[in-house]
């Protein structure tokens, strides 16, 4: 009995318990854990996933998933530098010319993002066919709106949401956390939010309550997009150059395994936007011990696939205990 | 019951080898030397790697589950497959197929024990594959051995047509036999429309589970050895995305992705149908009127996903959506 009651509780708080343990095995095992700098280096690199993850989470409480999130990225990426650097049209002041290139960039991807919903609710389109579609024509209309080059700039106006810090705090950490907040507010709190799992849970049963299922497909896939937009400027602002082929690549991988790992049903119905980040921040940190104590990163890979299986095994198995 | 004619019905059906049909048609009346022997050998040879792999994602597809390893089971098997080139082309074979096929092993095992979903599943073996690949190969290419007959393996002949075509016909034949007169190929099917049922009816669910995974990983491991063979070199990197171009090329050719249909052969007209739309590209740059650059190839299939995937919708269901006037 106390062996399926350790099992059980494993399934619940097991990926935070692990992250608990990791983070005590490396203040004894790795030098130098901890320090500020150390804390920088790991929130800057799990950030834009934490973002993208968000959005995912709440894409997969629906039943559905986002593959163009990276491509949408890549978008963001490729349109903003193109509008503050002047290179579509000519803006006087920097502060303007940011402003609406963070604005243009964001509407886009939204609307890209609504358009994979609008495919889902309206042609009852399987989700991952769906967002195939902009998976692969979305890098190839970045990369084709800047032919394939790479966009180097410095423009600290802007650079600020990837180099700017507060407090110490990198400003793209503090984004991050606001996004969590307020996603995992809008889960629990919200009719919205109730309207996300009652899709997951039960599509039909969902339309037969009166719930307005494709209003709320359309919305969460748009609320998708605009993540990944934020996600993808982030990159560019941190590299100071905006290359279509690379911003995003693979992220929508890591983004699923983060919400996988942090407890959220992958056939809809359940979800946890607390769970994501502390997923997300399992993997990181499980990435960065193996590195700072000199595993090669393509081992760590092997070790990250390890623990998405044990994880969402132990879930599984903490559900029927 | 006899089943009325139905254009819609056709259409869903037999969509994906009319367009092929079309878009040849295209090519051979707009372009000099489009079926010109060249063209026609490079294209399948090129294309003879996609075809393999998603092969076995339709056979994946059809039981209802996803296989988003094989892109970097391919990567790992060409790795393999490289290494084991000075040993001779039979060796460099059967060791990259292995190495894909344990791939599928550790999917089926994960999958009918563990009870993992296979999106999951498979997506951890990927991130495996691809570390173990590059683990191997040092984070660097491996270059294949030239005194030994491997390369003739992607980029030989036979009987004047190229050896890795040939390859993805024998396995594209064998598996519509399996398909279509084995007693797994029905179970295949029967798993996808309703495991549970199946498992009721006392077939055998989670062997024929098993055996597709490790067919798929296989057939990604056979990917890879043709992928090293016609490029001279393992390439631990390579493979990536290429999960997604087989699911596309299998939604191409109509299989639906809640599993339970589907057809060997018209995802083999997908497969030729992404492949020729690229060749496309290429000719209509030749004759200069317009310049897209390479970068166009992923935006035109997109599009002709998304159109694919609207008509099908469409199409296939007409109950759903009352405006299709010719829907039965």
């Amino acid at each position: 009995m106390s062996d399926r009651g350790l099992m059980a509780f494993l399934g619940r708080h097991g990926t935070l318990a692990a992250l608990i343990v990791l983070i005590a095995l490396n203040i004894l095992i790795t030098k130098n854990f901890l320090t500020l700098q150390t804390l920088n280096v790991n929130l800057t690199q799990v950030c834009t996933i934490v973002i993208v993850a968000v959005g995912m989470t709440l894409v997969i409480a629906t039943g559905g998933i986002d593959l163009s999130v990276g491509s949408l990225m890549a978008i963001a990426g490729a349109l903003a530098p193109m509008i503050f650097l002047g290179t579509l049209f000519g803006i006087e002041t920097v502060w303007f010319a940011v402003t609406v290139a963070v604005i243009v960039a964001l509407c886009a991807t939204t609307l890209f993002g609504a358009f994979n919903g609008w495919l889902i609710a309206r042609f009852n389109i399987q989700p991952i066919v769906a967002t195939l579609v902009l998976f692969i024509a979305g890098r190839g209309i970045a990369q084709v709106m800047t032919n394939g080059n790479l966009q180097v700039f410095k423009v600290p106006e802007f650079q600020i949401i990837g180099l700017g810090r507060v407090f110490g705090i990198p400003v793209q950490a503090i984004l991050m956390v606001i996004i969590v907040i307020a996603a995992a507010w809008v889960l629990r709190r919200t009719v919205f939010g109730r309207q996300l799992l009652a899709i997951g849970g039960n599509d039909r049963a969902a339309v037969l309550a009166g719930v307005p299922v494709a209003r709320v497909k359309i919305a969460v896939y748009a609320i998708s997009g605009f993540l990944a937009g934020i996600a993808g400027l982030i990159v560019i602002a941190i590299n100071s150059a905006s290359d279509a082929n690379l911003v995003g690549l693979g992220i929508e991988l890591d983004a699923i395994a983060a919400v996988a790992v942090g407890g959220t049903l992958l056939s809809g119905g359940r979800a946890t936007v607390w769970g994501t980040l502390v997923g997300a921040l399992t993997i990181q940190i499980v990435r960065y011990t193996l590195l700072a104590n000199g595993v090669p990163d393509a081992a760590a890979m092997v070790v990250k696939a390890a623990i998405i299986i044990v994880a969402v095994w132990l879930q599984q198995r903490g559900k029927r205990a | 019951m006899t089943r009325q004619f139905s254009l819609g019905n056709f259409l869903a059906s037999n969509g994906v080898v009319l367009a092929l049909a079309g878009v040849i048609l295209f090519g051979w009346l707009r372009y000099d030397n489009f079926l010109g022997l060249f063209n026609v050998m490079s294209v399948l040879r090129y294309n003879s790697m996609f075809a393999l792999i998603s092969l076995g994602m339709c056979f994946v597809i059809m039981t209802g589950g996803i296989d988003l390893s094989v892109g970097a089971t391919a990567a790992l098997a060409s790795v393999v497959a490289a290494q084991a080139s000075p040993y001779g082309a039979g060796a460099g074979l059967a060791a990259g197929v292995l190495a894909g096929s344990a791939v599928g092993v550790a999917n089926g095992l994960i999958i009918t024990r563990l009870k993992i979903m296979p999106f999951i599943t498979t997506l951890a073996t990927m991130l495996a594959a691809s570390g173990l690949a590059l683990l191997l190969a040092g984070n660097q290419t491996i270059p294949v051995s030239y005194k030994t007959a491997f390369t003739w393996l992607g980029q030989g002949n036979l009987w004047g047509l190229p050896v890795p075509a040939l390859i993805a016909a024998v396995a594209y034949l064998a598996g519509a036999v399996v398909l279509n007169l084995t007693s797994s190929g029905r179970t295949v099917l029967a798993v996808g429309d309703n495991e549970d049922a199946t498992r009721l009816m006392g077939l055998p669910a989670d062997r024929v589970l098993f055996g597709v995974y490790l067919a798929c990983g296989g057939l990604a491991g056979l990917a890879g050895v043709v992928l090293a063979a016609q490029f001279g070199a393992g390439q631990p990197i390579e493979g990536k995305g290429w999960e997604l171009f087989a699911i596309a090329a299998v939604v191409v050719g109509g299989t639906l992705l809640t599993g339970g249909s589907g057809s060997v052969m018209a995802t083999l007209a997908g497969v030729l149908l992404l492949g020729v739309l690229f060749t496309i590209l290429n000719f209509e740059n030749g004759k200069g009127w317009i310049s897209l650059s390479a970068y166009w190839q992923s935006v035109i299939r997109g599009v002709f996903l998304l159109a694919v995937v609207v008509l099908q919708a469409r199409l296939a269901d007409p109950a759903r959506h009352p405006t299709n006037a010719d829907g039965t």
